[in-house]
């Protein structure tokens, strides 16, 4: 278990990252905490032929107030940090509750927070919460920069819309509105394990106390996060009840949802206790907005 | 011997400051100058005919020194020794010897299997050479199932067989059919055992070092069996055995599969080391410990218990498959230890027996910590759980009127052990046991306040109560040598290795307080063969038993010879003469004494006359054969709670009752206990290896192959010692062995007690590995 | 590919080490390999077994998921900086008084991820413990006797302060 033989470039600046990735195009890839891909690469699962290192590339690395109260977080901004931010745990508790399920300390101390976005593992939390909480992610390429939604950056497993020759760079977290729950849920055969379903929602109450918006993310029952469109259209607008509540965990799980049968669950499995994380992950998210 | 200074004390290791601090080497620190690095490359394929392999291509890459197939080995290839003989005291025993072969030549039989051995600069360059290495095999179907490959219409793993079966072994005391007919139930089931991994966090290594001017070959291997590796590489490189010095180095966990030889590794690479006169160094990665490390478990079981009507056990019948993988060069060791254990510690007048050993298209099955008896275990506890269900009795009810009474031992039970000797049950108090393990974890009070409570607010809980025996301490023999040095300090040398178990401290806390020195200065050596050589390797729970039993003859010697050197240096009668620490001296005069040391060199002079039949030097050997194993026992009763909703459980409370007969330090047995217990819970509740249709192992890293963590343990973990004074000592020291029995009931309790916790009528749990999951497809089922 | 060598100067231990090394070496080889320092260990090179935790600039991370190449300019630390066998750091002490460790082999990762655990947290709860070392695999043990030698480690820790 020992990696097969890359080129190494260990950039200093964006700009030096941006050149060598447009340099190398095809052949490129970005290092960012390597939690995952040392690993894979060990197994010589993965080979790439060049590893551009953000780790030299302090520019990368910063959690900072965006003008209307969200956050903008670099890419390289290792996942504890994030964990122990005051403005995070202020701004965005749910990342907090999220952190301390992905793998284990000594992981998340040198795994990035963009780098666990881009990486795409459908197992993984961060792509899921990218996706349910619509971060804006911030891709450049050498010369270039755009936008994409999070909802919309994950296009399969370990796929994403970024190109070889350009790397994520950035994620902006809008500000939550007021009268804003949270709550992650999920359902693992050890701590730090990959869990076998998990559900996040971000809910917002209006002044009667009315869903007026609703997010809900199911994760590990498809080949990519699930947002559920369902969620949005049963609650907006009504009363949380443990009712409702209940339906839409049910319809939920058997509309939206396509979980496999795996080494550690059935797919029947997954869907039932699908529908109780979507129910405990909604109930205790309204819960907090009040 | 008892009581002393030192034994039954919780002394503190002696190895353990250096292992702390880093400064004790393993095997992978061991660096030889001028070694190369050894890569397997393993087949992918489980069960495959091997067209062509060219490696023209990969010796060309840099770095790459040299590449060996089957073919290259010439007359050396040839399949390998049979570690454990096959069991003819065993009448009408059937058994094909197949055994290992170091590396394939025309079929492949397992997936791991090397093909081509690449030897290079570094491991890193080894491994770059298998992307050039080109392999054409003609693929066949692999034989996975144990059943459908005991059918004569399955694939054959070994084409000369008529069959899968590697051996058919039959053992009947009494008459199982005639107490069946004079019984008011019979119930049966079908039951599985699932496979594990020994998994000790240090992988397997091995390093060869052909000397060419000394002619001596040097191996460090981290292995449980150094004497069986000296032996064997001797005969196959046609060396005497004092060529052969193997050295096991600090052992990071053996749990079992490091007994087996025979491999690519110490059967391939001394032969490539004489060939290239160059150290060969080769460690194994996790990977491949999955994939061709040896590991355990996995049987199917049919069994069938019939019982009076008011619960009285009459016969018991299990008839079990049993996986021995691709070869069976490790014999019948893990199905014979089920075969005994099946009767565990129960009066069963009538008992029938069957082992259908299988060969599959996967790596050979040696013991694993529980080695057969988890299986024979987990066999008679869950029928005594579904008999009692029949019956409309408790599961303890059952036992308490099944159990063996301390006074009904020894008891010979007819069935042949692993040791080939009839087994006896020698001593103990099974139903004593039993009893103070209810009493401890307050069984009364959970069924009539905490469950009724628990069910009350909705939640689930259950109890489970089970009992065990764990046969410990079998022959053949171990020995050791005692040296009491010029300086006074003692060195005991033994050819069994270490691997964690406080060897350092156990044996020199007998040996410290039979020659009454600082135990800081006996000096416990294991496993170097030029050391000492005698001995059969660390397995089955036998070193403290049969090692500190030698440790004590030995010492016993020592002191005889101390006492006669002395009595005529000092020139007094030896009953005058007594052992003051490290010194010996005259009774009420410790002003007259000699040093140990001193005493030592009086006892190897240079001049003068050395008395015929006197040896030099405060010296002596003692090896320690039992005439039989002896067997400990115990009970073990576990509180599990269910989350309502995701079926997760969760350990509230364990309690488990030991009696291991005479503890040499009660600090190192729970820690044994407790290693032990871990190893039950994971193999119950996270771990187990999982091979497809094609041989394909699927659970090959720590990602799909589940641990258990910190958090898996129970809350609560009480550990009771319940020494049951004998008549019968089977050894000098009362010592059994503790190394397994954790790993024993965790399986049959936890899953009694989940059962327990739903109490839904037809939900029955009928295997021995069990994810949240896997209990909501067992409800499902339960509901139809 | 290029058979490029990088040359690193890295800390380990308060020592500075200049070496040369391969893109591609893991930085657990190279501190056990070209170093010499044979605590830290390596026991499933994926990250989920914990025995080659080391202190990376103060933090505790697993040395077979990082290049050797990474670390250059940075200060590590392995289990050799801890105690000697004659003066054993106090965490060491509880690991031999509990009976913590048995072969030995997961025990620096144990370490090397509690200094600095007991740093931040200095009064830990037995959950919390658990918790703190399930990063960590220990075959031996089941963790039991590891848990009471944080929590004596904790104790002598504070009365240290």
């Amino acid at each position: 278990m020992k990696p097969a033989k890359f080129d190494y470039y260990a950039p200093s600046s964006l700009d030096e990252a941006l050149d060598k990735l447009a340099e190398l195009g095809y052949d490129g890839k970005v290092l960012a905490g390597g939690q995952s891909l040392v690993a894979a690469m060990n197994f010589r699962m993965a080979r790439p032929t060049a590893l551009v290192d953000l780790n030299n590339v302090p520019e990368l690395s910063y959690i900072k107030p965006t003008e209307d109260g969200g956050l903008a977080i670099g890419t390289m901004t290792r996942v504890f940090t994030v964990e122990n931010n005051a403005e995070v745990a202020k701004r965005f508790p749910l990342l907090v509750e999220v952190a301390k399920y992905i793998a284990h300390p000594q992981i998340r101390r040198r795994g990035t927070f963009g780098g666990a976005i881009a990486h795409a593992d459908p197992a993984g939390q961060l792509p899921s919460i990218a996706v349910l909480m619509n971060m804006k992610a911030l891709i450049r390429r050498k010369g270039e920069e755009r936008w994409v939604d999070g909802q919309d950056l994950i296009i399969g497993p370990f796929m994403t819309v970024i190109e070889p020759d350009e790397m994520l760079a950035e994620l902006v977290l809008n500000a939550w509105p007021a009268r804003t729950g949270y709550k992650y849920v999920q359902v693992s055969r050890q701590s730090g394990g990959y869990a076998q379903s998990a559900v996040a929602s971000i809910v917002t109450l209006d002044e009667n106390d009315k869903c007026k918006d609703v997010r809900m993310v199911l994760m590990s029952v498809g080949e990519v996060p699930i947002l559920s469109q369902k969620a949005g259209e049963i609650l907006i607008g009504n009363t949380p009840t443990r009712e409702v509540i209940a339906e839409v965990a049910e319809v939920v799980t058997s509309e939206e949802i396509d979980p496999a049968t795996d080494l550690h669950a059935t797919a029947d499995y997954r869907r039932s206790i699908t529908r109780v994380l979507a129910v405990r992950s909604l109930t205790e998210a309204f819960e907090r907005a009040k | 011997m008892t009581t002393g200074k030192y034994f039954g004390k919780s002394v503190l290791r002696l190895e353990d400051k250096n292992m702390l601090t880093g400064n004790v080497k393993y095997m992978d620190d061991i660096e030889i100058p001028g070694q190369l690095h050894a890569a397997f490359l393993r087949s992918d394929y489980a069960h495959a005919r091997i067209l062509k392999i060219d490696v023209s291509e990969a010796l060309k890459r840099p770095g790459v020194v040299a590449i060996y197939t089957a073919e290259d080995f010439g007359d050396f290839w040839k399949p390998g020794p049979l570690l454990v003989p096959p069991p003819t005291a065993i009448d009408g025993s059937q058994f094909n010897a197949r055994t290992l072969v170091p590396i394939a030549k025309d079929k492949i039989r397992y997936s791991g299997e090397v093909l081509a051995v690449v030897i290079a600069e570094s491991r890193y360059i080894a491994e770059d050479a298998f992307d050039d290495i080109i392999i054409d095999v003609d693929p066949l179907p692999a034989v996975v199932d144990l059943e459908k490959a005991w059918e004569d219409t399955s694939v054959l793993v070994h084409d000369d067989l008529p069959s899968n079966m590697a051996a058919l072994v039959k053992q009947e005391v009494g008459s199982y059919e005639e107490a069946k007919k004079k019984a008011d139930v019979v119930v049966s089931r079908r039951m599985l055992i699932e496979h594990v991994a020994g998994a000790a966090m240090e992988n397997r290594g091995f390093i060869a070092s052909w000397d060419d001017q000394n002619q001596v070959m040097t191996i460090w291997a981290n292995t449980q069996s150094p004497l069986t590796i000296r032996g064997s590489v001797a005969r196959a490189l046609n060396l005497a055995e004092s060529q052969v010095h193997v050295i096991t180095p600090f052992i990071g966990g053996g749990f079992g599969p490091k007994v087996m030889t025979s491999l690519s590794d110490d059967v391939l690479l001394p032969w490539i080391s004489l060939k290239l006169k160059r150290p060969i160094k080769w460690m194994e990665d996790r990977r491949e410990n999955f994939l061709a490390t040896t590991s355990e478990r996995d049987q199917v079981h049919h069994c069938e218990i019939v019982l009076k009507k008011d619960g009285t056990i009459l016969g018991f019948k299990d008839v079990f498959y049993h996986n021995t993988g691709a070869y069976d060069s490790y014999g019948m060791t893990v199905p014979l230890n089920t075969q005994t254990h099946t009767i565990s510690n129960y009066r069963v007048p009538n008992f029938y027996s069957e082992i259908r050993m299988v060969f599959t298209n996967q790596m050979v099955v040696t013991p694993v910590r529980g080695a057969g008896r988890s299986e024979g275990v987990f066999a008679m506890e869950r029928m005594l759980d579904f008999a009692a269900k029949e019956l409309g009795i408790s599961p303890v009810e059952i036992r308490l009127k099944n159990l063996l009474k301390a006074e009904e031992l020894p008891l010979n039970t007819g069935v042949i052990g692993q040791d080939f000797v009839v087994n006896i049950l020698d001593s103990g108090d099974y139903l004593g046991n039993y009893q103070k393990c209810l009493a401890e974890i307050d069984y009364d009070k959970f069924r009539k306040e905490i469950q009724p409570k628990a069910r009350a607010e909705g939640k689930r809980m259950g109890i489970g109560m089970v009992a065990f025996t764990e046969g410990t301490a079998v022959g053949p023999y171990e020995g050791c040598k005692i040296t009491v040095s010029t300086s006074g300090k003692v060195t005991m040398a033994t050819g069994y290795s270490t691997q964690g178990q406080a060897h350092y401290t156990v044996f020199a806390q007998i040996i410290a307080d039979q020659l009454n020195v600082k135990i800081e200065d006996v000096r416990v050596v294991t496993g170097d063969t030029n050391l000492f050589a005698w001995g059969a390797g660390t397995f089955a729970s036998r070193g403290a038993a049969l090692v500190g039993a030698a440790a004590y003859l030995a010492a016993q010697k020592v002191r005889a010879k101390i006492f006669s050197t002395a009595s005529k240096k000092l020139e007094v009668p030896e009953e005058e003469i007594e052992l003051c620490e490290g010194s010996v001296c005259v009774k009420g005069q410790p002003e007259t004494s000699i040093p140990l040391g001193m005493l030592a060199s009086l006892a190897n002079p240079m001049r003068g006359v050395v008395e015929p039949g006197v040896e030099p030097g405060l010296e002596a050997t003692a090896y320690y054969g039992p005439p039989h194993g002896s067997t400990g026992s115990g009970a073990m009763g576990v509180i599990v709670s269910i989350d309502e909703e995701t079926n997760k459980p969760t350990i509230e409370r364990m309690v488990m009752v030991d009696d291991c007969g005479t503890v040499i330090n009660p600090l190192v047995v729970e820690g044994q206990l407790q290693g032990g217990i871990s190893m039950g819970i994971g193999n119950t509740l996270y771990e187990r290896l999982v091979y497809d249709e094609n041989g394909q192992l699927l659970t090959a890293s720590f990602m799909d192959y589940l641990m258990p963590l910190a958090t898996d343990m129970p809350e609560k973990l009480e550990i009771i010692h319940n020494h049951a004074e004998s008549s019968l000592k089977v050894n000098p020291l009362g010592i059994k062995g503790v190394g397994e029995a954790g790993a024993i009931p965790p399986g049959p309790a936890i899953v009694q007690a989940i059962e327990d916790a739903f109490g839904v009528a037809g939900f029955e749990i009928l295997e021995t590995n069990l994810s949240p999951s896997q209990i909501y497809e067992y409800l499902k089922k339960a509901a139809k | 590919m290029s058979e490029k060598l990088f040359p690193i100067t890295v800390t380990v231990n308060g020592e500075e080490y200049h070496r040369e090394v391969e893109a591609r070496l893991l930085l657990s080889d190279f501190l056990r390999h070209d170093l010499g320092l044979l605590g830290t260990h390596v026991g499933c090179e994926h990250g989920i077994c914990g025995a080659c935790t080391i202190i990376f600039d103060g933090e505790p991370i697993r040395s077979c998921l990082i290049f050797a190449v990474q670390a250059n300019g940075h200060d590590i630390r392995t289990v050799e900086s801890l105690g000697t066998p004659e003066n054993l750091h106090p965490l060491q002490q509880s690991f031999h008084e509990k009976h913590a460790l048995q072969c030995g082999f997961c025990t620096p990762g144990f370490l090397m991820t509690l200094v600095p655990y007991l740093e931040e947290h200095p009064n830990p709860s037995r959950e919390e413990i658990r918790e703190a070392i399930d990063g960590n695999i220990c075959r031996c043990t089941g963790y039991e006797k590891i848990v009471e030698a944080v929590q004596d480690a904790a104790e002598k820790l504070s009365q240290k302060k």
